[in-house]
């Protein structure tokens, strides 16, 4: 067996708050497939960003061909050969296709002073032409890029990677935008790659596309190394209990609340592209957990429920009577509200002090004949920024003056203003240090200790299996299962999501 | 509540143009005498008030380049309608000019609305449009104060306490400005809608509609203006106000409206265009050519971006104000 062309070594990086790899290894081989597999925060993007030089490693070691290097840039990286391509590439859509291949190292006529400041146009076709024809993508490379196909541009993107003397190649989450055909044309490319004797890193959420493609797996979890091997040696019931083995239940504050009549009933909701035959109902006390990968259709849904989206039929119940929901205006009125992923983006006007942001979404309620009613304002501020211990000098204070946590504070406290009776949480962890994240479950508990029922979006996988009455879980726009508390299992749900099939 | 405003953008700014009114006034004190003062508000007044619509239009991060030329337009109606029709009542002409105003003005609201094409391109094109179409209803000609009618050329100049109806409109548009962005939930929606459309759109705003009503606000003032323009310089023709748009978002950005949209104030808005007002007035006095009133107006822009970039970039974040107050305290009450 020949030797690791790249190694991590006990690799570390830390970000404030967050170790995101702790003492990793990771090794490549020459004319071999690699499969890096770990969940939503496993730390594989942190990785792929100290593999090519985007951050710098706070421990251990990197090496390329036996001796220790370091990478001070992306420039560093890229010139011995490691090169990444990502789940959507960056390319320029008004450029040709040769000079998205070549941008920013394009080849340069030889001449004394014309080799600093002249474009050798013909050797850029030439070359763009022999990189495409190797991956067997037949395009025209003066063709502008913008008249290309999704797929077409991934190759693309795949080509100005490899125009580089690539030995190392990083390919994330490469078929997540590709369709069928797409994909089974990258799987060709893959094997090309592999006959050339380039390293190659695979990064997927697909079981199938590891076992068609790899031929040794690392696993990581939480940011540590767990264990690597040969594909043959393995199958997809050990490699799910790689990925989520760990305990669950101790660390969350789940209460036991009384589940109440059904609230909220969503039947036979579609869009023409994001989701279809999405049924479930809610019920008063409950959270429900919707698991799914990134892509999976969870948040558009639930934007199409908040009334956001166009195009959407189906029926929406209320308490058993039917809404029209077209606007979030309509949601709010009928007691739905989302909370949403980014929460300091899309939730807070950063401008506007702090009450006037609480009564952003019921103006109208507070208002008397469309003037506002100041003291209102300020007491529904005061009593729900109170209730989150927002921590301000007073609510006249502008939210861009309070600290990150406390922005988001002021986002929640400004939907529970609104006395909602179904509230959706997108993501409630995403970017919340793990101290935190106890105190944000806590609060969902009190939530619908107090009456209202919560529909958890998430891809942390543990936060789902913790906090959850019952899971809903998605895979390309489709709840594919619903599953009661005492019935899953990581290994179920995991499997689920990713379109395998449930053998556990 | 004084030294808030003191220490405020506003307050510095009022004390700039008040510092410079008086240096003016050592070299000539006639320049400082209320007779004087209410002349330079009065000059002032078409400006504060196209300066108020184009702030709710910058507000929703949008621009109005169009409003000059809608000046131009409706001026240029209403004269010729007073020229044909001299016994027409000034309140039904009024209402006229109030109304293609705004007709022009919703034109680029449901643009920038429905089509959601760029503000700066569809009032770019309706600039020249409006413009253009004032030389086709006038042919190219001239109403000349001559073929005005007595009231359409002194309802401005009339005066009510000694202040012109000029200034009195532009009194009553700052107090009903004031008024609706600080009072009505019509108000708060363009500092919401301009300061993160998306967290307003989640809120349940609707955005395009908010800039609709800052363009027909806009629109509205502009025809108001119109009227009030060719009546005071007593002439209507196609060149009326040309390039006036840029003074007007000039007094925008020196009052401190911050021109990426969200932040501005009605104060603010009012004491930039009078900045400009006091140097326009002021330069002839002291004998400089009033050819650098447009060098220091761009002066004064630039230096104002760089005061707010600065200030922002000091802006101390509250992050440590308590040790508890660290995210992560979690609720404690239960309900």
């Amino acid at each position: 067996m020949n030797k690791a062309i790249f190694s991590l070594k006990k690799v570390s990086k830390v970000f404030p708050g967050v170790k995101a790899l702790d003492g990793v290894d990771l090794h490549l081989y020459p004319g071999q497939v690699t499969a890096l597999l770990g969940e939503n925060g496993a730390g594989k993007s942190t990785l792929v960003k100290t593999m090519t030089g985007i951050y710098q490693p706070d421990g251990g070691d990197i090496i390329f061909n036996g001796k220790p290097v370091q990478f001070h840039s992306p420039h560093d990286s890229h010139a011995l050969g490691i090169t990444a391509i990502h789940q959507e590439t960056v390319l320029f859509d008004d450029l040709t296709v040769a000079e998205n291949i070549f941008l920013g190292n394009y080849p340069m006529k030889k001449g004394p002073m014309t080799k600093y400041f002249s474009i050798d146009w013909s050797a850029m076709v030439t070359r763009s032409q022999d990189i495409l024809s190797s991956i067997n993508a037949h395009m025209d490379p003066n063709q502008i890029l913008r008249e290309l196909s999704i797929g077409q541009k991934h190759m693309v993107g795949i080509a100005r990677a490899l125009s580089v003397d690539a030995k190392v190649v990083i390919l994330d989450e490469p078929t997540a935008a590709l369709s069928h055909h797409e994909i089974h044309e990258l799987y060709e490319l893959v094997n090309t790659l592999k006959q050339q004797g380039k390293a190659i890193l695979f990064i997927t959420h697909k079981f199938d596309e590891i076992f068609a493609l790899a031929d040794r797996y690392t696993v990581f979890r939480d940011g540590c190394y767990v264990g690597e091997g040969f594909i043959k040696d393995t199958n997809e019931g050990q490699l799910v209990e790689m990925m989520v083995a760990r305990s669950i239940a101790a660390t969350y504050p789940k209460k036991d609340v009384e589940i109440g009549e059904t609230l909220l009933e969503v039947s036979n909701l579609c869009h023409t592209t994001e989701f279809a035959n999405i049924s479930f109902s809610l019920k008063k006390g409950e959270i429900l957990g919707v698991y799914g990968l990134v892509g999976s259709g969870r948040t558009e849904v639930m934007q199409a429920l908040f009334g956001t989206t166009d195009h959407v039929t189906g029926t929406v119940k209320m308490n058993g009577k039917e809404v029209i929901i077209h606007s979030p205006k309509d949601a709010i009125e009928n007691g739905i509200v989302y909370v949403p992923e980014e929460r300091q983006k899309q939730g807070i006007v950063l401008e506007l002090p702090i009450y006037q942001n609480i009564s952003l979404p019921q103006m109208d309620r507070l208002a008397k004949h469309g003037n506002l009613d100041q003291e209102s304002e300020m007491s529904l501020a005061r009593q729900y920024c109170e209730r989150l211990q927002v921590k301000a000098s007073c609510w006249e204070e502008k939210v861009m003056n309070l600290s990150g946590g406390n922005q988001q504070k002021v986002v929640i406290a400004k939907w529970l203003a609104t006395n909602p009776k179904v509230i959706i949480l997108d993501e409630p962890t995403k970017g919340i240090d793990i101290g935190s994240k106890a105190a944000v479950h806590e609060f969902m508990s009190e939530l619908v200790d107090s009456g209202l029922a919560v529909i958890m979006v998430s891809s942390e996988l543990p936060e789902i299996m913790g906090m959850s009455d019952r899971i809903l879980v998605m895979n390309e726009g489709l709840i594919v299962s619903e599953l009661s508390r005492a019935d899953a299992t990581p290994e179920k749900v995991v499997s689920l999501a990713t379109g395998g099939h449930v053998t556990c | 509540m004084l030294r808030r405003f003191i220490y405020s953008r506003e307050g510095i700014l009022s004390m700039i143009v008040l510092a410079m009114f008086l240096a003016v006034g050592t070299i000539s004190p006639d320049f400082i005498s209320v007779s004087n003062s209410i002349s330079i508000f009065n000059d002032t007044s078409i400006l504060i008030m196209l300066a108020l619509g184009q702030m709710l239009v910058i507000l929703t991060r949008c621009i109005d380049l169009s409003v000059a030329a809608n000046v131009a337009f409706t001026g240029m109606v209403v004269a010729m309608v007073n020229q044909y029709f001299p016994t027409l009542n000034m309140f039904v002409l009024m209402l006229l000019a109030l109304g293609i105003g705004a007709f022009l003005g919703a034109i680029n609201g449901l643009f920038v609305w429905l089509l959601k094409v760029p503000s700066i391109v569809i009032t770019l094109g309706t600039m020249s449009i409006y413009r253009g179409a004032t030389f086709l209803l006038s042919d190219g000609a001239w109403v000349n104060s001559h073929q005005m009618s007595e009231a359409f050329i002194g309802l401005p100049r009339y005066e009510i306490l000694s202040i012109p109806v000029l200034a009195w409109m532009a009194i009553i548009t700052i107090l009903l400005a004031f008024w609706t962005m600080k009072f009505s939930v019509w108000g708060r929606n363009f500092y919401s809608a301009g300061g993160n459309p998306m967290a307003a759109f989640y809120s349940g705003v609707n955005v395009g509609k908010v800039q609709f009503y800052a363009f027909l606000v806009s629109g509205t003032l502009a025809g108001l203006c119109g009227y009030l323009w060719v009546s005071r310089f007593a002439v209507a023709y196609v060149d009326v106000a040309n390039g006036f748009e840029l003074q007007v978002i000039a007094a925008c950005v020196i009052g401190g409206v911050s021109i990426v949209g969200g932040l501005g104030t009605v104060v603010g808005c009012v004491i930039g265009a009078l900045f400009i007002g006091v140097v326009n007035n002021a330069l002839p006095i002291i004998g400089v050519s009033p050819f650098w009133q447009m060098a220091i107006s761009g002066l004064v822009i630039i230096i104002a971006v760089v005061a707010n970039a600065s200030s922002d970039k000091d802006k101390a974040r509250i992050i440590l104000r308590k040790p508890e107050a660290s995210v992560g305290s979690a609720p404690s009450q239960s309900h």
